[in-house]
C-alpha cells in the first residue's frame, strides 16, 4: 500500500520533534528536580510493553501469507526471540532467525 | 593533568578531557556492528515501502531511533491513521524520556546548548555507555563527561546516517521473494530478547502480546495502544510486587 506523502511527512516531522522533546524533557527542562517513582517505574517498561504488542499480530497473521498462520515464519519468530533472550546479542538473533526463515521456506515452501 | 583518582578500589590516573573523549570512542566502537545492519535494513525496508531518498534520510536524521522508525514505517504501510502511527512510534521512544531523566544529574550543569545537542544524540548505546562510565568515574568534571558522551556518539551516529543512505540506494535492487516482509518482525523480536532482563519485563511483554492479539479487532491499530498501556501497568505492578516480596523475605 502506498503511503500518502503528506501523511508521511507529518509522521517524520512529528516523530522527530516528539523524540527530541522526550530526550530533552528532563535534561533540558526538569533539571535536577527528582521525578515521582511511579512515573519512572512505568517508563521502564514502555519498550517491552509496546514492541511485543506490535510484533505479535505480524507473527500470528502475516500479511504475506494472506493473514494465516505460517510455519516457517512462526519458527523463525520463536528462534529469533529465544536467541535474543539467551545470547543477549541482537545481530546473532537476527542471523539465526533469518536462517530459520529461509530454511523453513526452502523445506516447506 | 596529574594525580590519582580511585574508582571501585582500582587506582586510575586522573584523565584529561581528550582522553575521556577517546575512551568514549573506544566504548562506542563495538556498537558499529549493531548500527550498520540496522540502519542498512531501515534504508532497504523504507525504500521497499515506497519512500524516496529524502524521506528515508529525514527519518534517520530527525528521529535517530531505529525501533521508533520501524514502528512508524510498519504502521503507515499497514494503512494505520497517521496520528496512530505517530503516537505508537512515540510510545516506543518513551524510554528516551527515562534516559533523559537518568542523565540529568550527571550533565544537568552543562549549558542549554550542550544539553540540547546531548539530548539529540541520546540513543540506546550512548545512554548505556555514558551512565556506566559516569557512575564508575564520579570524579569526572562536566567537561570530561560531555567529552565522553560525544566520544561514544562519534562512531555511532554518522554511521547510522551513512548506512541508511546505502540501504536506500541498494533497496530497490533487492529481488522480490526474499520474504523481506518478515525482516521487520525478526528485527523487533531480536531487540526484544535482550530487553527481557527481569520477571517484570517478561510479564509486561507477555501481557502486551496477549492484549494486542485480543484487541486486534479494534480499528486504527488501537489494539497496540491498549497493549502498550496495559503492558506498562503490568510491568510497574509486577516490579512493585516483586520488591515487596523481596522486602518481606528479608
Amino acid at each position: 500500500m502506498n503511503i500518502e506523502t503528506a501523511d508521511l511527512w507529518f509522521v517524520i516531522i512529528g516523530l522527530g520533534l516528539g523524540s527530541f522533546g522526550l530526550r530533552f524533557v528532563f535534561t533540558g527542562l526538569v533539571g535536577n528536580r527528582p521525578l515521582p517513582p511511579w512515573l519512572l517505574r512505568h517508563l521502564r517498561y514502555t519498550a517491552v510493553a509496546v514492541l511485543p504488542g506490535l510484533v505479535a499480530p505480524l507473527v500470528v497473521w502475516p500479511a504475506a501469507t494472506g493473514d494465516s498462520l505460517d510455519a516457517p515464519r512462526m519458527a523463525a519468530a520463536l528462534v529469533t526471540l529465544a536467541a535474543g533472550y539467551f545470547l543477549r546479542n541482537v545481530i546473532a538473533a537476527i542471523v539465526l532467525g533469518g536462517v530459520t526463515l529461509y530454511g523453513g521456506l526452502a523445506l516447506l515452501g | 593533568m596529574s594525580g590519582q583518582a580511585t574508582t571501585r578500589g582500582r587506582t586510575v590516573p586522573t584523565q584529561t578531557t581528550k582522553s575521556t573523549y577517546w575512551q568514549g570512542v573506544r566504548d562506542g566502537a563495538p556498537f558499529i556492528l549493531v548500527i550498520v545492519p540496522f540502519s542498512l535494513l531501515f534504508g532497504v525496508v523504507a525504500t521497499e515501502a515506497g519512500l524516496n531518498m529524502l524521506e528515508t534520510m529525514s527519518f534517520s536524521v530527525l528521529v535517530i531511533a531505529g525501533a521508533a522508525q520501524f514502528t512508524a514505517l510498519q504502521l503507515l504501510t499497514d494503512g494505520a491513521p497517521t496520528l496512530i502511527a505517530l503516537v505508537s512510534a512515540l510510545a516506543v521512544n518513551l524510554r528516551m524520556a527515562m534516559y533523559s531523566a537518568s542523565l540529568t544529574p550527571w550533565i544537568g550543569e552543562a549549558t542549554l546548548g550542550q544539553r540540547a545537542v546531548a539530548a539529540y544524540f541520546t540513543v540506546d548505546q550512548s545512554y548505556a555507555c555514558a551512565i556506566t562510565a559516569f557512575e564508575r568515574n564520579p570524579g569526572w568534571s562536566i567537561t570530561q563527561r560531555l567529552a565522553y558522551f560525544f566520544g561514544v556518539v562519534t562512531p555511532i551516529c554518522p554511521l547510522w546516517y551513512l548506512f541508511t543512505f546505502i540501504g536506500a540506494l541498494v533497496g530497490t535492487s533487492i529481488p522480490q521473494g526474499l520474504a523481506l516482509d518478515f525482516a521487520l518482525p525478526i528485527t523487533f523480536l531480536a531487540m526484544i530478547g535482550p530487553m527481557l532482563r527481569t520477571p517484570a519485563h517478561v510479564l509486561a511483554a507477555l501481557i502486551s502480546v496477549v492484549t494486542a492479539l485480543v484487541f486486534a479487532f479494534l480499528p486504527y491499530n488501537l489494539g497496540l495502544l491498549v497493549a502498550g498501556v496495559v503492558g506498562m501497568m503490568t510491568g510497574a505492578q509486577a516490579e512493585l510486587w516483586l520488591e515487596q516480596r523481596k522486602a518481606a523475605r528479608q
